[in-house]
């Protein structure tokens, strides 16, 4: 079977501890949450940290709190079981529920947290492979190698977002806490991505994700819809989330986010700001779909083709839009 | 069904392992640990296609921890493979290798950890090679070649049959149809990763412990490749966590095993990989077809030509058997009275294809069975009655010489429609949704082996003694399929004991007697017989004792419920250790053999051995897809299958075989593609190497039919492989129900239906599939006269039989079992 390299294993109980643990190992040092995306990327080497912060033992990190004003704050140490089974988070953001309930297998989502689905590694099928196999084609530019293999002319790493839940956050107007050397701060998870397969995110190495503040919900609807081939286990190839605020019968506000399109959740503003003030016709529906169609540059590195990931934007946003309006799927034919 | 005769036959039973294997104690091979063991790894090529300059093993061999490094120059210098007339591996290559995968050296250390960085430390000088990833690029470049043998440069097996005129078959035709279509390769995907633990003892003996689904010729084969008398070699097989044709050859890491174990004096194990299972591999052949039938207005096939290139990958393995197999079997289902076949296997530089449920018969399946479907609908006929109406008879030839025995196809069409609701759904379920029908034909067992002998193919022990403990050694090996469980219900019908007084003792190479192996559904029916063999002539002996105990005669004594008893006369008897006891005072030690070689029937040509089975089973399929007409995601939401087992020992077993084939089939029509980019495997993983989950398996409806064919074990036929072969051509002509486009390759992904739909809103053909053939000549065809409609030998002469058959067996009429 394949093994884990060496590293050693830290185990702070305080979020301070754990900063400070990363902070005195610097780069050899990786935090592990769940586990369940770290521990495989290390048996493929795609990560060799020798030292490991451990955060299961940071018992202040799991659990949902409410902080006041109707918004509810998730720790980042919460199974992604347990969000997809909140009573609160199902009742008043759907996307999210549906969302973490939708990550890869039963068994995971008991391991896996929403701080790692968040944080989760960039994705593409020439990096996510052993050693080996990257070996017998020359490695990539994420590790250990110079080029991008799916995109050789370019300067950056093509890698997928492949998160679930940061999507339905980001529509969510979700923020994110993070504990670092400088204190905690508290920044929009939008501001957490940014469009590179390798720096993906825009924190510090040694920065935590502690907790995920969900705005008040103010009656807003949601939803999240995947792309993927099986029910179970596979990562978004597209994901979808939508938000909308309605005054009445018309939008007020609406956020559309795409996942597994580029290298960083991307929300589809244009698409959002043709919905506000209308009403959800199948019309306006489409035409926000194809707004969200439009933009959208899958590349050749996931499971199934980027022409027809592209051609599916439009399906499933309007999907997304057909059932937060209350239509069936697919317009009789 | 004549079922209140049996006790234990037909019996819904759990299988005799499945607590063992619920509560995890089952061992499997990688389970097996021994004090001092060494745990191996292999060192495998990244280039596709490569000459080796140099191998450097010096800094592996200095890392602490390190018992052994080995290059092939520490094997002896043979080629092997599993067929004798493709010699072409090595376990460990020394000038070249062919595929990223190969394995080019191996080490013993003191983990697992420590051997993979000594693999890293070993130095391998190669020198690239153009690779070859296509059969159209192999064809492309014979100056190029993979091996120096073979038909043509990069054509490893080119072959060519006629059984009568076909050409006057077409011209007498009311319809003639051309079709091209394509089946894409996939991989077997077994649970458990192939394993194996050598032990070369001190007294110069070798004992191998390996996840096979075949001891004897692994047996075999080390004897040859290690140059040590196999005498000497003790193969066990371990309890196979699916074997589905993957653990057929003998491979590098057994080889590199047993060659460690002997340097370092330390028993020696390898688990491989899950991406080394993918470059393993020996799955299905991606095929492209071409298939031309002539049909009377009626449905009636008038005759058939039929041509298929094989992408055989790196190595020989059983690509040849493959070839044949892609022709061999079209003519057992419906009439067809002058067939022609060619066929081709090309070299690539890829994992080898070989056996793999169906072997070589889902990809001809696919494309007769659409095409049948085009026919029908082309001359106005219902699928299904077009079907029914053209079955081959029972107990006749087929065109190219294959015997055929009982036929319960008709029935299963029969009952598949009933069952589903055919009549009332097809071309009447709403947009998007639609239903598709397809039938097939399996081997009851290959009826040659591999090698020509006339040894028995499956042999067995029955012993007891005054414990009134029955053992039964058989060298079959149980892959998960129950084949140590219908022995222990045959034993014990025959005994009138129960399945748990016996214990099965299976697949180990000093103590049981040769079976050829876990391959084209032959243990049921040949282990099978030769249990019932074994076990009536410990019978006979224990009624003559037990006959003198109640002066009675033999042959009025009968068992049951674990007694000995005279049959008019239940009072009369003893229990069955009690008999056992009178038997060994008696007859002295209670060991007897029961042997088994089918009929000999092959056909008198050259490829003639492929094909022929003592039964063959049959089964009908009927589908129903919910096809998304905005994505062109196929669901298949329910499934109705009929299938021919001739006799259901124990039908919970069955249910299990015929449920695994649904879902493996629909994973081969839906999703699974065996891929390649820049020379290597695109998804060598559980998670991206797409198959189904219970989420994708719909709602099965089994329906077993029973023919009580005579040459099976109290009627048996096989289970495993048959009942996958219709799912993936009814899929494909439920998608056409539903949408009106026909996929005319596997997999039916989202993407090809989508641009289906396409062109036909654009007004072009509302297909998507292969476009072109290669440019290839077969060689002149081998014209043989077509043995179509001939009357079947005598069904009951075969080698090692015991005649007459002493248990009551029921009335056998000929023909019965057909409908």
């Amino acid at each position: 079977m394949m093994r884990l390299p060496p590293f050693q294993y830290l185990a702070p109980v305080s979020v301070a501890d754990a900063v400070k643990l990363m902070a005195d190992h610097g780069p050899e040092a990786m935090l592990v949450a769940g586990g369940t995306d770290l521990y495989p990327n290390m048996k493929r080497r795609q990560f060799e940290p020798t030292v490991l912060v451990g955060l299961r033992g940071v018992r202040d990190l799991a659990g949902v709190r409410r902080p006041g004003a109707g918004a509810v704050a998730i720790g980042a140490g919460t199974t992604l079981t347990a969000v997809a089974r909140h009573p609160e988070v199902r009742a008043r953001y759907a996307a999210l529920a549906t969302a973490a309930g939708a990550v890869s297998t039963p068994q995971l989502r008991n391991m896996g947290t929403l701080g790692g689905n968040v944080c989760v590694d960039t994705r593409c099928n020439y990096y996510n492979q052993s050693y080996q196999w990257r070996k017998a084609v020359n490695f990539c530019m994420k590790k250990d190698g110079e080029i991008c293999l799916v995109a050789p002319g370019s300067p950056r790493c093509w890698a997928v977002s492949s998160s679930d839940t940061a999507p339905a956050l980001w529509s969510l107007g979700a923020s994110v806490r993070l504990a670092g050397p400088a204190g905690e701060r508290t920044i929009p998870l939008s501001a957490l991505y940014q469009d590179d397969g390798i720096q993906y995110l825009t924190k510090q190495p040694g920065d935590i994700v502690t907790e995920i503040v969900l705005p008040p919900s103010d009656g807003a609807r949601s939803t999240y819809l995947k792309l993927r081939r099986r029910g179970s286990f596979d990562f978004p190839v597209l994901g979808v989330a939508a938000t909308l605020h309605m005054d009445g019968p018309t939008v007020r506000q609406a956020r559309i986010v795409l996942g597994a399109v580029a290298s960083l959740p991307r929300e589809s503003v244009e698409a959002g700001r043709l919905l506000v003030g209308e009403r959800l016709t199948p019309e306006v529906i489409d035409r926000a779909a194809d707004a969200a169609y439009r933009p959208a540059k899958p590349l050749d590195n996931t499971d199934l083709t980027h022409p027809y990931r592209k051609r599916m934007v439009r399906v499933y946003v309007a999907r997304a839009l057909r059932r937060l309006a209350g239509l069936p799927d697919e317009a009789e034919a | 069904m004549n079922k209140d005769r049996f006790s234990i036959i037909g019996q819904p039973l759990p299988k005799i392992d499945a607590w063992a294997k619920v509560v995890g104690e089952t061992k499997f091979a990688d389970d097996l640990v021994m004090s001092r063991m060494a745990h191996g790894k292999l060192l495998r090529s990244p280039h596709a296609h490569a000459l080796i300059k140099r191998i450097d093993t010096t800094r592996a061999r200095a890392l602490p921890g390190v018992y052994a490094v080995i290059t092939g120059h520490d094997l002896p210098r043979v080629k092997f493979g599993i067929l004798p007339v493709s010699q072409d591996e090595e376990a460990l290559c020394v000038e070249k290798v062919r595929m990223v995968g190969d394995a080019v050296a191996a080490v013993a250390a003191v983990d697992e950890e420590t051997a993979e960085r000594a693999t890293e430390l070993i130095e391998v000088e190669y020198e690239p090679l153009r690779s070859l990833m296509s059969i159209e690029d192999s064809l492309a470049h014979p100056e190029v070649r993979i091996h120096e043998y073979g038909d043509r440069p990069n054509v490893h097996k080119a072959v060519s049959l006629q059984f009568g005129d076909v050409e006057a078959a077409f011209a007498a035709a009311d319809l003639v149809r051309e079709d091209v279509f394509y089946f894409e390769g996939n991989t077997h995907l077994p649970m458990e990763q192939h394993s194996a633990l050598a032990q070369w003892g001190a007294d110069g003996k070798l004992t191998l412990w390996s996840s096979t689904q075949t001891p004897h010729y692994v047996h075999r084969l080390l004897s040859r490749i290690l140059d040590v008398p196999p005498a000497h070699i003790r193969v066990v097989a371990a309890p196979v966590g699916g074997g589905f044709g993957g653990k057929l050859d003998p491979f590098a890491h057994e080889i590199a095993a047993c060659r460690l174990s002997q340097l370092t004096g330390r028993p020696v194990k390898f688990t491989l990989t899950r991406e080394e299972v993918f470059y393993v591999h020996r799955g299905r052949h991606p095929v492209l077809m071409w298939i031309k039938t002539g049909f009377k207005n009626d449905g009636a096939i008038t005759g058939m030509h039929f041509r298929s290139w094989l992408d055989g990958g790196a190595y020989g393995s059983y690509g040849v058997a493959s070839t044949f197999y892609t022709g061999a079997l079209q003519t057992v289902t419906y009439k067809i009275p002058v067939y022609k076949f060619e066929g081709a296997r090309v070299f690539t530089n890829k994992p080898p294809c070989g056996p793999k449920r169906g072997h070589g018969t889902p990809q001809p399946r696919f494309a007769m069975e659409c095409q049948i479907d085009k026919a029908a609908e082309q001359l106005g006929l219902d699928p299904a009655d077009m079907r029914r109406r053209n079955l081959a008879e029972p107990f006749v030839k087929t065109a190219n010489h294959l015997t055929v025995t009982t036929i319960g196809l008709g029935e299963c069409i029969d009952r598949v429609v009933e069952a589903s609701g055919w009549r009332e759904k097809r071309g009447h379920l709403p947009p998007g949704k639609g239903i598709g029908i397809a039938c097939s034909s399996y081997l009851t067992g290959a009826g040659t082996a591999i090698y020509w002998n006339d040894m028995p193919h499956s042999g067995v022990v029955v012993r007891a003694d005054r414990s009134g403990l029955v053992a039964v050694l058989c060298g079959a090996t149980d892959i998960g399929q129950g084949s140590d469980s219908i022995l222990a219900y045959l034993v014990a019908e025959v005994l009138g004991i129960e399945p748990k007084d016996i214990r099965v003792h299976p697949a180990d190479t000093d103590l049981t007697p040769v079976d050829l192996g876990s391959y084209s559904s032959r243990v049921t029916l040949m282990a099978g017989n030769a249990a019932i063999q074994a076990a009536e002539r410990l019978r006979e002996k224990i009624f003559a004792a037990v006959a003198q105990k109640l002066e009675a005669q033999a042959d009025q004594l009968a068992v049951g419920e674990r007694r000995v008893f005279v049959r008019d006369d239940p009072e009369r008897g003893v229990s069955f250790p009690e008999a056992v006891v009178l038997a060994e005072s008696m007859w002295g030690v209670l060991a007897f053999p029961g042997s088994y070689a089918p009929p000999r029937r092959a056909g008198k040509y050259k490829g003639g051995g492929v094909g022929p089975s003592p039964c063959y089973s049959y089964s009908a399929c009927v589908v129903e897809v919910d096809v998304d007409r905005q994505t062109g995601l196929v669901t298949a939401t329910e499934v109705w299958i009929a299938h021919d087992v001739g006799r259901a020992l124990n039908p919970l077993l069955v249910e299990g075989q015929v449920e695994g084939s649904i879902y493996m089939g629909l994973g081969e029509a839906l999703m699974e593609e065996q891929v390649f980019r820049k020379g290597v495997h695109k998804i060598p993983s559980l998670l991206e190497y797409k198959s189904p989950t219970t989420l994708e398996t719909p709602e099965i409806h089994t329906i077993l039919v029973e023919s009580d064919d005579p040459e099976g074990p109290f009627g048996a036929k096989e289970a495993g492989q048959g009942p996958l072969l219709p799912v993936i051509p009814a899929v494909a002509n439920a998608v056409y129900d539903a949408v009106g486009v026909r996929i005319d390759e596997t997999p039916i992904t989202p993407e090809k239906v989508t641009k289906a739909m396409d062109s036909k809103r654009q007004g072009k053909p509302a297909r998507v599939g292969p476009e072109r053939l290669p440019v290839f000549r077969f060689p002149e065809a081998r014209v043989v006269e077509s043995a179509f409609g001939h009357p079947a030998e005598d069904i009951a002469v075969r080698p090692f039989a015991s005649a007459p058959h002493p248990l009551p067996r029921g009335e056998r009429v000929r023909g019965g079992g057909a409908s």
